[in-house]
């Protein structure tokens, strides 16, 4: 990306322009669409590209300020939308074959949010297939690259998101996050990646994983906008019931506020796991903390390590059955047969992916009659110790800090096995369980000169505590540990 | 109380013990889970959403008429109504948009009522619970069944219309007894405004677990589940002859199989679908979409007071005016709840008109036109009742006079008069009595010395000279009157 980067300042300071007319959203979203054809080629970060769409939307943008109206607080600021976010007309793939030709006759609650707050979509980005994985490898349009390094992944699922923020295409994405499919990308990227409370953002239009887990929530490159675009996506919606009522409260301003007198706990139990640069990065980050006057202490929650057992069962017993209806009945693909079941088999032998297939098989043995109690039963009763170890360390701490992934990016195709690659959500799954915020800040260089993002966690509705400490981080953070980034081989330096 | 019903077979005496699913589609004007109507006959696939097509991204939001129907139904069952829980029950199905049904499964809204049927018998309720239709599907082709047909069509416009699913306990025990739970049912459901009652549309569906035992046993057989009873006579037939086929069975040292059965109407005969062994496992877990549905105390008890009266209560309420200790008065009682002229019967007995007469007029003379008898003032009816008991109207003037008030010809007393009914007055009919006695003495003498069988003679005279017009009861007061 060119230093003369329309949103060199932040996505904030971009709308501010726009609406100032000091510049024109036609021009930003040209600038995007020419980025985005110049690197996407080696990136494939986008499943699909909206030019036209993206275009029109910027021009009622323009149009909208030259009279004089204000088109919304992302007043012409691009956004990439994950894949698996429903845009009304557009095809919503969720990087699978068995959503092949489907488009949506509705936009997801978030996607309407956005346009009305002014912002202009410019694509779809590429993910796991079904948000099922933590590399963006499992996708049927191939791997994202991550643009650090473009022989690594950049994470997953929401791994065509991140990078296309680490690369500077757009300033803002949207990403899903089930497991960590947000935060940990957002670490192997060198962006900012937030997961909200659960029922803070609507799932309405989320191709659903694992219900029970699945949040939508932002990219971008500055904690500021991170908070910026959830200040648009957040809120009641009467379409999801599980959409949390009440006012939500101005959460950009928190970012620049001091973290002084909260209190901090470092979670021991997970350094232990995590590469050298990254249990670093934590105490790193936790020592400028102590700086910005917060009073922090290490706690231990050894609890929170049974997280990833309880969600490999948990996950995948919802998933068995959110994804019973892509059955070749109605839409999607559909591969014939002489009777209905023969039918239903072939289309999901040729539609699903291997982790896919994996997962429905998994989550289908342990919701089976003389399996539930051993299995899901049991695995539910681990999530409400994991939430009762959270509330009791929530008694003591404001947010907790921890690393985001155990790893700097890893090459793509270096994880084969199954069991490995779930590891990689080790320290972000307990969040999801618990239905609590978290969001990875980019904080240091770790191994291979490659970004290492620092995780805060926060009770529900802790969002408030939990930025003015992720703005602390940022500001302590090395300055070339976050993007933008152009994108290079191994060792070529940015 | 009728005799027990009983099965003979040739190695003695069974009894046969039956449990009913009912479910029954709430007259809601949306679905259970989205804004689409809810609307029987309308074009295939128009009345759908990407809620109720189970698009993915989509996500349900109950409905919470739907909630309060099923409430009703459960306090007008007795039942405890309770926090609940949607559970999935997963299975492949085309007609079922998500591959999954939502249903209630072991946290339903109502749990433990029981329904009081018309000969006061007694059925437990065990429980009552909300769920979701499926859409329908029709084979073309081949012979119009499953096997050999071309294609099939699947209609969703049903897919996601609310269900209140009843189970009844075993405590049926003959095949009249399990029409009469159907039937008195029904009535409550139509009481509640929950449902239209119509069998014929598939508003209400029957399901049938029946099994046998020897008379006195107090365990229970391997019972068999029947479907596809889509009116009162096929529950009654189907049952008979499940219990017949399973009594035969057992009869010739066999077992009855765990099995779900397919009435057949045509052949009269029940076949087998699929066994325990082939039955699905639904893979029920928690509905991760839906939150708990806990209704408060207010809730409920403002559903209770929306409530109107349960044809229980108004059955009740007219036995206590008339008693029911004639045959003839449980018909017509019967007859009164159906057609809903239980009101005006209870307002004209309060009016002052006899009880008794008012119910027979109602179910006979009123029961013709029953909209326009609904529609009768309480006062009008009085009148005639009065009319006719006080003699001024003979029982077949009286009921002319009522045909004539349903026909909207006007108040009771100006048909009378219309007819030439009235303006006999008691002075005027013992003159022409008078005049009679003057001109047939020797009648008289015989009459005068107890001779009943004159009394036809003279009497027919009287009418002869009234035109019709006298009360045949009053001339005959009149002529006792003179002979005492
Ligand atoms: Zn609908």
């Amino acid at each position: 990306m060119s230093a003369a980067a329309p949103f060199a300042g932040g996505a904030v300071a971009l709308a501010a322009a726009i609406r100032r007319g000091e510049e024109s959203a036609r021009r930003v979203a040209e600038v995007v669409l020419e980025e985005i054809a110049g690197a996407d080629d080696l990136l494939h970060c986008f499943n699909a590209v909206t030019s036209e769409e993206a275009l029109r939307a910027a021009d009622a943008v323009d149009v909208a300020v030259a009279a004089g109206r204000d088109p919304g607080p992302l007043c012409g600021v691009p956004v990439a939308l994950k894949d698996n976010l429903c845009t009304r007309g557009v095809p919503t793939t969720c990087s699978s074959r068995i959503l092949e030709g489907w488009r949506p006759p509705y936009d997801a609650t978030v996607v309407s949010r956005l346009r009305k707050a002014g912002a202009v979509i410019v694509g779809k980005t590429n993910l796991d297939e079904f948000a099922m994985g933590s590399s963006t490898e499992n996708s049927a349009n191939g791997p994202t690259r991550n643009p650090w390094d473009t022989s690594r992944v950049p994470g997953g699922s929401s791994g065509g998101s991140a990078a296309a923020v680490a690369a500077g295409l757009v300033p803002l994405a949207l990403g899903s996050d089930t497991g960590g499919s947000i935060r940990q990308p957002a670490s192997l990227c060198g962006v900012v990646g937030l997961k909200p409370t659960y029922g803070l953002v609507s799932r309405y239009g989320l191709v659903a994983f694992a219900s029970s887990l699945d949040q939508i929530g932002p990219f971008a490159l500055r904690v500021e906008d991170a908070a910026a675009l959830l200040e648009v996506i957040a809120g009641h919606d009467p379409a999801d019931s599980t959409s949390l009522a009440g006012e939500v409260p101005p959460l950009a301003p928190e970012v620049g506020r001091s973290p002084a007198g909260l209190r901090v706990g470092v979670v021991a139990d997970f350094l232990v796991d995590a590469s050298p640069a990254c249990a670093d990065a934590v105490r790193r980050g936790a020592d400028a903390l102590v700086a910005a006057g917060a009073a922090v202490e290490d706690v231990a929650i050894p609890e929170l390590l049974h997280g990833l057992s309880a969600y490999y069962l948990i996950a995948p017993a919802e998933a068995s059955s959110n994804l019973a209806r892509y059955d070749g009945v109605r839409y999607g693909l559909r591969v014939d047969a002489d009777d209905v079941a023969t039918m239903n088999a072939r289309t999901r032998s040729k539609g699903f992916g291997a982790e896919v297939k994996r997962r429905i098989m998994l989550g289908t043995y342990v919701l089976s009659a003389g399996y539930y109690d051993a299995y899901y039963a049991q695995a539910q009763r681990v999530r409400t110790l994991i939430m009762d170890a959270f509330r009791r360390a929530y008694e003591r701490f404001d947010v907790l800090l921890a690393p985001t992934s155990p790893s700097v990016a890893f090459p793509i195709g270096a994880k084969s096995d199954p069991l490995e690659m779930y590891l990689s959500d080790l320290f972000t799954i307990p969040s999801n369980l618990a239905g609590h915020p978290a969001v990875s800040v980019p904080f240091a260089l770790g191994e291979e000169n490659l970004p290492v993002g620092v995780q805060v966690l926060a009770p529900a509705l802790g969002e408030p505590a939990m930025l003015r400490v992720a703005g602390a981080l940022e500001r302590a953070a090395a300055p070339d540990a976050r993007g933008p980034v152009r994108p290079h081989g191994a060792g070529a330096g940015r | 109380m009728s005799a027990p019903y009983r099965i003979a077979g040739a190695t003695g005496e069974w009894e046969i013990v039956v449990g009913l699913e009912v479910h029954c589609e709430l007259s809601t004007a949306t679905k259970l889970f989205c804004s689409c109507a809810n609307r029987f006959g309308a074009e295939p696939n128009t009345n759908v959403c990407p809620v109720c097509l189970g698009l993915p991204g989509s996500l349900p939001v109950l409905n919470r008429h739907a909630v309060e129907l099923a409430m009703a139904i459960g306090t007008a069952l007795g039942c405890e109504i309770r926090p609940s829980v949607f559970h999935r029950k997963n299975y492949f199905y085309p007609d079922m948009p998500k591959d999954y049904q939502v249903t209630q499964y072991d946290e339903p809204i109502n749990v433990a009522g029981a329904l009081e049927l018309a000969d006061h018998a007694r059925v437990g309720i065990v429980r009552a619970h909300l769920e979701e239709d499926t859409g329908k599907t029709t084979h073309v082709g081949g012979d119009g069944r499953i096997h050999g047909a071309d294609y099939a069509l699947v209609d969703y416009n049903r897919a996601g219309v609310p269900l209140v699913e009843i189970v009844s306990a075993p405590d049926i025990t003959s095949p009249e007894q399990a029409r009469a739970y159907v039937a008195e049912l029904r009535a409550v459901l139509v009481a509640t405004g929950a449902s239209d009652g119509r069998m014929e549309e598939g508003s209400l569906r029957v399901d049938a677990n029946v099994s046998v035992r020897r008379v006195g046993d107090p365990s229970y057989g391997t019972r068999c589940e029947v479907k596809n009873l889509n009116s009162l006579r096929s529950l009654g037939r189907a049952i008979e002859h499940e219990a017949h086929r399973q009594v035969a069975v057992l009869e010739d040292g066999g077992l009855v199989a765990q099995e779900t059965r397919h009435w057949n109407e045509t052949t009269g005969r029940t076949t087998s679908m699929r066994s325990k062994e082939e039955a699905f496992d639904y893979r029920y877990f928690p509905e991760p979409d839906l939150v708990r549905l806990a209704p408060g105390r207010e809730w409920i008890a403002a559903v209770a007071a929306g409530l109107k009266m349960l044809p229980a209560a108004r059955r009740a309420r007219l036995a206590a005016l008339v008693g029911e200790d004639a045959p003839a008065a449980l018909e017509q009682i019967a007859t009164a709840l159906d057609l809903g002229l239980d009101d005006l019967v209870v307002a004209a007995a309060g009016l002052g008109a006899p009880a008794r007469l008012a119910l027979a007029r109602a179910a006979n003379e009123a029961a013709q036109d029953p909209a326009s008898a609904r529609a009768l003032a309480p006062e009008a009816f009085a009148e005639v009742l009065h009319l006719e008991s006080s003699g001024a109207l003979s029982a077949t003037q009286a009921k002319a006079v009522l045909a004539e008030m349903l026909a909207g010809k006007g108040s009771p007393r100006a048909i009378a008069q219309r007819l030439g009914f009235e303006g006999l007055s008691a002075e005027e009919l013992d003159t022409v009595v008078a005049g009679v006695i003057g001109e047939h003495p020797a009648e008289w003498e015989r009459y005068a010395a107890g001779d009943d069988k004159v009394a036809q003679f003279l009497l027919g005279q009287v009418m002869r000279r009234t035109k019709g017009r006298a009360n045949g009861k009053l001339v005959a007061e009149a002529l006792q009157r003179r002979r005492a």
